[in-house]
């Protein structure tokens, strides 16, 4: 039934846009999260925080949950067998995710300090969990999860957390940190604006020696990823995570901050498309002697993937087009008002 | 507590909590689309307020809709992590429309809420009344996806099982099962009458309160008739579920109803004691039952023969007692809601609505009632598609994940558990807060309601009545 080559390479390649799109824009709302305590210290700078995100970040998350339902879709064996492997993860960044969404709304509703300084600290550790534990699914995916005959996880919860899985995880908190600072550059001013800048910095140094530590650990810990770099053109991807990231410096240094936050998103496009070559034709490898989740062999029917492809192909230049629209009409810096959080 | 249990448990309480929410979203965002209309079209002269009513129950929607984002990401991956065997077998068919919901539907609701809710200054008043359609549309195809993928679950189309896994063969076949038009008429109008009766609720205690009174009388009148067409609609729709039920899920049908023996010219219980798994238990006591009509309902034949649940093995039947209850008691509810509606619109009809503090204190009363319907009617839905998981296809024994162990399902409940309560106080709280607040007063201080006040009573309830007309 499923035999379509072109179908299913299609849909692995779609489902890595859809994680690049969400890792670029809900990786800027988790990112703004991540230094709220410490980017924005007075009440009103945390608003400005809050706000910066305020129309745009239910529309972010929305490309998780379209990834997760297009997984579901296209390769339900690997949908079933990751989320019941990592099960106490995925539970704790959807508990994380939840009080995060929900700090955002109901912060501001109260002017009480408590309160305020509550939501403050869950927006901050509810953006951050998920932030590192995704990278940390992400490190156990790229060194090969345990599967037993049958296709199913056959670790341990403690087993997700090896050191090289946390490394992945320190990985993408600090590229989430580098692109919700360059969000912050084009979205505030003043104070506020001075600590993004110091935190962009940071976050793009520590992206690129965390970057470079995992690449180089990976040959050991994850050798069949570099199959995929045996052809030579795809040295390329990884070269464009390397110049997006030197060049972000630059320019921020030049005040050139939309280009840094193209900058920033290229990196972080470049190191999914990293993966998803050294992947490839997999999408969860199998550690030690499993049989690996491939593309082929846990796609859905060619009928099935032909139904979503139309579905996507006219529904999502509309997204697009109406995400452009709205990030459109709300650029350029914060001010509060009466219908602010 | 074995894990599947466990696993019941858990999708029980997230799919229940979850669902007061978007219920209250789609019928709360059609109030507010309709007063955006009046407000754009500046019906009556009264553009400021229609304005100040929508963005009010905008506010209202934003912080309902947040709880039902967070609870419905969990939705979205349970399947995944507590019914991986179901997930495994069913993805081909069932992952299509959650996928086709997030790219149809959810990017639209919840890129133009942000519109909505952070536009003002940045788009223009026809752009605004855009958002606030884009927004309900949006919670319309969430429904339609969401429908499709449950409603295949009962009434399985359009597929065949290749190697142990369900694939599709029909996408028109598999969208357009035999359930999903009953199915998503009744739970859309369900859903209109649930934000309905909030919004009407919250209205008639303002004006019982004599507070907000401007926005409030603008607003009754418009909740009021969609929640006595949206209570009229539940009854129609409910009809058809209840028919197509009996035609595609017989099991289902006679647990329902608790009908132990097929035979013809069957009754309809009104009321009777809880009915028992073995027919010999069935306990005996006072009932109220109808002679022959619900052969008459089900098949338009007062002697039409209906299938018992004698016709199945004991073991596919589902569980009776709370199949039975839960849509009794719906229908009981259902039948107040449009009883109290009614009156309502007689009332509106004579213009004697606001001279009715009776029936404003029962509007009042009567505001949860559709939420709770609701409830019980997905319990009837579900718990009355047991021991299926897909009916007659798959038991839900056989869908949940295999590798999870219990106490790792132990620990998410209780997280959820606790985080759900949380969540449902401070909405609750939050609620509480933002009707308390109310809308915002009047440019020039709220003239009309001091103006109302210092009128004597019965005028002042007078004046409000002859201006729903």
């Amino acid at each position: 039934m499923a035999e379509n080559g072109f179908l299913q390479a299609a849909w692995f390649l779609l489902i890595g846009v859809l994680l690049v799109g969400y890792a670029i824009l809900d990786g800027f709302d988790l990112g703004v999260g991540m230094q709220h305590l410490t980017t924005a210290r007075t009440d009103d700078e945390r608003r400005i925080l809050m706000n910066s995100i305020g129309p745009v970040w239910d529309g972010n998350e929305v490309w998780l949950i379209t990834a997760g339902g297009a997984l579901f879709a296209a390769f339900p064996k690997v949908y079933a067998t990751v989320f019941s492997g990592f099960y106490l993860a995925l539970m704790l960044v959807l508990a994380a995710l939840i009080l995060r969404a929900v700090s955002l709304e109901f912060r501001s509703k109260e002017r009480g300090r408590a309160w305020r300084t509550t939501w403050d600290v869950a927006f901050c550790v509810g953006s951050l969990l998920p932030a590192v534990l995704f990278g940390v699914a992400i490190g156990n995916v790229m060194r090969g999860v345990p599967l037993d005959g049958q296709g199913d996880y056959a670790g341990t919860f403690t087993g997700l957390l090896s050191p090289f899985a946390l490394c992945v995880g320190l990985l993408s908190a600090a590229m989430f940190l580098m692109q919700g600072s360059t969000w912050l550059l084009n979205k505030t001013e003043g104070a506020v604006r001075d600590r993004a800048r110091r935190t962009a910095n940071l976050g793009m140094a520590a992206t690129l020696v965390l970057w470079v530590v995992v690449t180089a650990w990976s040959r050991s810990e994850a050798p069949a990823l570099w199959d995929g770099f045996g052809f030579i053109p795809a040295w390329l991807v990884p070269v464009a995570v390397v110049a997006a990231l030197l060049a972000f410096p630059v320019l921020i240094r030049r005040g050139r901050v939309v280009a840094a936050f193209a900058a920033s998103s290229a990196a972080i496009a470049a190191m999914v498309a990293t993966l998803g070559i050294g992947l490839w034709p997999n999408l969860v490898p199998a550690r030690d002697q499993g049989v690996s989740l491939a593309v082929s062999t846990t796609a859905s029917s060619d009928l099935t993937l032909t139904v979503m492809l139309i579905i996507t192909v006219v529904g999502f230049p509309f997204v697009l087009a109406y995400t452009a629209w709205i990030y459109r009409t709300f650029r350029g810096p914060v001010h509060l008002d009466e219908h602010s959080y | 507590m074995d894990v599947e249990q466990l696993a019941r448990i858990q999708f029980a309480i997230t799919i229940g909590f979850h669902f007061f929410f978007p219920s209250i979203s789609i019928g709360i965002g059609a109030i507010v689309l309709v007063l955006e209309t009046l407000r754009v079209r500046n019906r009556h002269g009264k553009a400021d307020t229609y304005d100040r009513a929508a963005a009010f129950w905008t506010r209202i929607f934003a912080l309902t809709f947040v709880v039902g984002v967070g609870s419905g990401l969990v939705m979205e991956f349970q399947f995944g992590t507590n019914w991986a065997q179901y997930s495994a077998f069913v993805g081909d068919i069932f992952g299509a429309p959650l996928a086709a919901e997030g790219i149809l539907a959810f990017f639209l609701e919840s890129s133009f809420l942000g519109l909505l809710v952070f536009g003002h200054g940045r788009i223009s008043s026809r752009v605004r009344w855009f958002a606030a359609l884009m927004v309900v549309v949006g919670t319309l195809l969430s429904a339609v996806w969401i429908l499709i993928a449950n409603s295949w679950m009962q009434t399985p189309a359009g597929y065949q099982i290749i190697d142990g896994r369900a694939r599709l063969t029909d996408f028109f076949a598999a969208a357009l099962n035999p359930s999903i038009v009953p199915r998503y008429l009744h739970t859309v109008a369900s859903a209109l009458t649930a934000g309905a009766f909030l919004a009407l609720g919250v209205s008639a205690w303002y004006v019982l309160k004599r507070r907000h009174l401007s926005v409030a009388r603008a607003v009754v009148p418009i909740a009021l008739v969609t929640a006595f067409v949206g209570s009229a609609a539940m009854f129609a729709t409910g009809d058809m579920s209840a028919k197509q039920v009996a035609r595609t899920q017989p099991a289902k049908f006679a647990g329902i109803m608790a009908i132990y023996s097929t035979s013809t010219g069957v009754p309809m219980t009104i009321f009777a004691l809880p009915p028992t798994q073995r027919a010999a238990d069935i306990p005996q006591g006072p009932e109220l039952q109808v002679a022959r009509l619900l052969s008459f309902m089900t098949y338009g034949d007062w002697n039409a023969p209906v299938t018992g649940l004698d016709q199945f093995p004991a073991q596919d039947w589902p569980p009776i007692a709370l199949s039975f209850l839960s849509y009794h008691n719906m229908v009981l509810l259902g039948t107040l809601m449009l009883l109290v509606m009614a009156f309502g619109a007689y009332y509106l009809w004579r213009r004697s609505l606001f001279r009715r503090p009776f029936w404003l204190r029962a509007a009042v009363l009567a505001t949860p009632l559709p939420l709770i319907a609701i409830q019980l009617g997905w319990a009837t839905a579900e718990i009355g598609r047991q021991p299926w998981i897909v009916y007659g296809v798959m038991r839900t024994a056989d869908g949940v994940s295999r590798i999870v162990p219990a106490e790792q399902v132990a620990i998410s409940l209780g997280l959820l558990v606790g985080l759900y309560v949380l969540l449902g106080a401070l909405w609750l709280y939050l609620m509480r807060r933002e009707l308390g607040h109310g809308p915002a007063p009047a440019p020039g201080d709220g003239g009309d309601e001091a103006a109302l006040d210092e009128l004597p009573r019965h005028e002042n309830a007078l004046r409000a009545g002859q201006d729903v007309a």
